[in-house]
């Protein structure tokens, strides 16, 4: 279906290729999974499927790769429309149209299918993927798990019998990843698409998996999954947890981790404490933001603590950037009071708001506006009237392997989120505010970040994490505060909110319930 | 009826005929009647979409328009007329200005004929705001034949990004703040520019990779003489229509002529072209009853106008009456408020 012969790709003028020698063939019909750590060449190898890489990339492709007999050397992304279908990181950047049945006829329409062709296959699509009620919805009102849905269904309309998809699940919360994911297993299953899909988050993907992709120094090869989760950095919890048992086979999914478990649930565990905190940090009484007719936040109480850290979590739109756009004072509330110690986050502007506030916005990017990480860290040392080199010196206690004259849109997501905080924080503030900060971090990377939350806390801040990610606040969270539909629905410590609730819980304490274990760590100690 | 979109085209011939009804009158009655239907049918059939809240705007640009020539006209205008109504202090200009007065006496009749020019104008940019907000641009750019294809592409494009860019403005103004850097003035504007041209760019690059693996820009193989048989009619029709509207303004005879063929030709040009171009269309917009109906409402009051009423403004002033064939005509343009589909409702939250 897919074959790889000996494919070396190399970007114009760099001296190493992205990846060498690959040789593999992917079977018709099954799902290949590509993991490897940021920046190791995932995305460059799906690329190579539907032909971006290299006819809109560039760079040099040395071998070949067939996709369903058609050489992608001869083939421009155009010609293999419809073979091969596409959905890339960010779904919203991609459509063209802007209703959901359109979006889903885009690919058809360019292909020139007839008429009642793309009628009838519009309604398959809308059908399979459960999107019948959102038909005449403008794209941009869908929630982030439908807008993916869609971009998914607009590329298997035209039939193609490869399907690519890069981090599907990465943007999306737990729920709305089980769907996407629930609608790519029926697309495998019931139309027999081959899939490759790269994902940092493995946890929920890896038991899908015909065959797994890893992706090291250039080099890769087709896996069996149980054999490719062993001996290297990238796995989700339960492999990490079925590894410091000893457990053989090594379970990928938390069904066949649970039946290995039995002994160990009836073991006697002694929560570890999380961090409490002091009060008076930061407050939001009461307070009601609205956009148009909608509300954004309803009513909202919530303190922050100084020497904690406090997981904001809940559906796409249930108004966690609101709440974070609240208290960093980039958008007042239409009622309630919003304080940081007692100061009005509106009314503060430059040095008394570094004192005050560190944020680091989804994309971190927005924050730099020079051309070097050096000239990021010279501005920040002249802005806060510190020592010329500490901001970078900050920055290489969080990751030493930075080059000071790189671009900062060059360095990999944790570079980059790392230099955000060493910016952000060279005023020493009192609370941290960071939203959705681990999309497109691979679990080193999450391991790292952690690290530096937790002395960040440690030394007294109260810091506040919007996130899907349910792994990452098992393992560094202190406090748990659900939002939906505006509302605060749970606002408890770590251990009680995600023992709670089947939909935040992370595997670990799936596996080993009823016994609140949270990480891997804690069921060790058992 | 049911709830449909109406062709956008329709719309489009509405308006413009409308439209061009105004600039061929200086009859403030007619035109007041004009900017009437036109506010009736939008109030009528406007969608509730973003795009649908273009009217207020042109109607404000509209007013605009008028006090700027009345205004121009109390203070720079020459002396028309004989019912003087007050005089400003005139400034005596140097010479090498002579022609040009500042101040001076100001007639009724200078700005009666200020505010009816005024008014074209403004009822001209109303008609145009009137088909902005009842026809979606992007179904009208959807509408256009194949050969126009990838202009029609561009410009969705263009209207899809326009708004992202303003997200990107907005969202790298707040991190500016978060950083404790000045989000006004032209030092702010400049250090903001870069990360905002950047994330666009990148919008745009990943834009175009996604257009690409759908398939966007693939062609059938054409011979060349088909090629050059379409780049040629296209050029000569284009080189006709411009002789021809030279011509048509010098009122030469051969003008119409010339520009009819050439128009001609610079169509079968698009029309060869779109031959190449694989693409079909997903429910395309039907041209019905109600299309056909608004168009001809729209031209028909452009012709009535046209035929029975004069642009130029006559002295000594006279109270305007009402032609009654052309004024039955821009009411018949009123019709599509209540015999055309009304527009799909929006998607609403429960």
């Amino acid at each position: 279906m897919i074959r790889f012969s000996n494919v070396t790709f190399r970007h114009a003028e760099a001296t190493r290729p992205v990846v060498a020698g690959v040789d593999l063939t992917i079977p018709e019909g099954d799902l290949a999974l590509v993991i490897g750590r940021t920046g190791s060449g995932k995305s460059t190898v799906l690329n190579m499927i539907n032909g971006l890489v290299p006819h809109f990339t560039g760079g040099t492709l040395q071998g070949q790769v067939l996709v369903n007999g058609l050489d992608t050397r001869t083939h421009a992304p155009r010609d293999l429309a419809g073979v091969v279908g596409t959905v890339g990181q960010n779904p919203r950047a991609g459509f063209t149209t802007d209703t959901v049945e359109e979006e889903l006829a885009y690919t058809m329409e360019s292909l020139g299918f007839a008429p009642d062709t793309m009628r009838r296959r519009v309604e398959e699509t809308l059908d399979l993927l459960g999107l019948a009620a959102l038909r005449n919805r403008p794209l941009d009102t869908l929630s982030g798990g439908e807008q993916q849905r869609v971009a998914i269904g607009a590329a298997v309309t035209a039939g193609p019998a490869v399907l690519v998809l890069d981090e599907p699940t990465s943007a999306l919360d737990p729920t709305a990843a089980e769907e996407v994911l629930a609608a790519i297993a029926r697309l495998v299953h019931d139309l027999a698409i081959t899939v490759v899909m790269a994902e940092h988050r493995l946890e929920r993907v890896v038991e899908f998996a015909d065959h797994v992709i890893r992706i090291e120094d250039g080099h890769c090869a087709l896996e069996d999954p149980a054999a490719a989760m062993v001996g290297h950095g990238l796995q989700p919890p339960v492999v990490r947890l079925g590894q410091a048992m000893g457990w053989d086979p090594v379970p990928l999914s938390v069904r066949s981790a649970r039946r290995q478990a039995a002994d160990l649930r009836t073991a006697a565990f002694s929560a570890p404490p999380r961090r409490v905190g002091h009060d008076g940090v930061a407050s939001v009484v009461n307070t009601t933001v609205t956009y148009g007719h909608t509300g954004a936040l309803r009513g909202v109480d919530v303190q922050l603590r100084s020497g904690q850290i406090t997981a904001l979590m809940g559906r796409n739109g249930a108004g966690k950037s609101t709440l974070i756009n609240v208290l960093a004072g980039t958008r007042a509330p239409d009622r309630g009071r919003v304080r940081v110690h007692q100061d009005d986050p509106t009314t503060l502007r430059g040095q008394a708001l570094l004192r005050r506030i560190a944020y680091v916005p989804q994309d971190p990017t927005d924050l730099f506006y020079t051309d070097s990480v050096r000239g990021e860290c010279e501005a920040t040392d002249h802005d806060t009237g510190q020592e010329p080199g500490s901001a970078l010196a900050r920055l290489q206690e969080l990751v030493d392997t930075v080059d000071p004259d790189t671009h900062p849109r060059d360095l990999s997501a944790g570079q980059q989120l790392a230099l955000a905080l060493a910016i952000q924080l060279a005023s020493a503030p009192d609370i941290v505010l960071l939203d959705e900060p681990t999309r497109g971090l691979d679990y080193p990377g999450k391991v790292a970040f952690g690290r530096w939350l937790n002395s960040l806390a440690d030394a007294g801040c109260s810091i506040l994490v919007a996130t899907h990610d349910v792994e990452l606040v098992a393992v560094i969270g202190d406090r748990v505060i659900v939002l939906a539909d505006g509302e605060v629905v749970t606002d408890a410590d770590v251990r009680t909110a995600l023992t709670s609730s089947p939909a935040f819980a992370p595997q670990v304490q799936k596996v080993l319930a009823p016994l609140p274990v949270l990480t891997v760590e804690e069921a060790c100690s058992l | 009826m049911i709830n449909r979109w109406l062709h956008p085209g329709a719309w489009w011939l509405w308006a413009l005929g409308l439209g061009a009804a105004a600039t061929r009158t200086a009859n403030p009655l007619l035109l007041g009647l004009i900017v009437a239907v036109a506010a009736l049918v939008v109030s009528a059939r406007r969608p509730q979409a973003q795009w649908a809240g273009a009217f207020p705007v042109f109607v404000r640009l509209a007013l605009l328009v008028i006090v700027i020539r009345v205004g121009f006209a109390v203070l720079f205008g020459v002396r028309v007329g004989t019912t003087d109504l007050f005089t400003l202090p005139s400034i005596t200009l140097p010479e090498w200005m002579a022609g040009v007065t500042l101040g001076g006496t100001v007639t009724a009749e200078m700005l009666v004929i200020a505010f009816i020019q005024g008014a074209q104008l403004a009822t001209l940019l109303i008609c145009v705001g009137a088909a902005n907000s009842l026809a979606s641009p992007v179904r009208l750019l959807k509408a256009l034949p194949p050969g126009l294809y990838h202009v029609g592409v561009a410009g969705v494009v263009a209207l899809s990004l326009a708004p992202r860019i303003m997200v990107n403005v907005r969202r790298v103004m707040q991190a500016r703040r978060m950083r404790g850097r000045p989000t006004r003035g032209l030092r702010a504007a400049a250090e903001a520019s870069v990360p905002v041209l950047e994330s666009s760019l990148d919008d745009a690059i990943n834009l175009a990779a996604a257009m690409d693996t759908r398939g966007y820009g693939r062609a059938t193989r054409t011979s060349p003489t088909e090629r050059v048989l379409q780049a040629g009619l296209v050029l000569i029709g284009l080189v006709g229509i411009a002789l021809g509207l030279f011509a048509v303004l010098g009122a030469s005879g051969w003008g119409w002529l010339l520009l009819a063929v050439g128009l001609m030709m610079a169509i079968s040009g698009i029309l060869v072209a779109g031959r190449r171009i694989p693409r079909t269309r997903y429910r395309p917009d039907p041209w019905g009853w109600p299309e056909t109906l608004t168009a001809a409402t729209g031209v028909g009051a452009a012709v009535a106008v046209i035929a029975s009423s004069s642009s130029a403004i006559s002295l000594p002033l006279t109270w305007p009456t009402l032609p009654p064939f052309a004024a039955a005509m821009i009411l018949a343009a009123a019709l599509p408020a209540g015999l055309t589909p009304p527009p799909p409702l929006p998607w609403r939250t429960a």
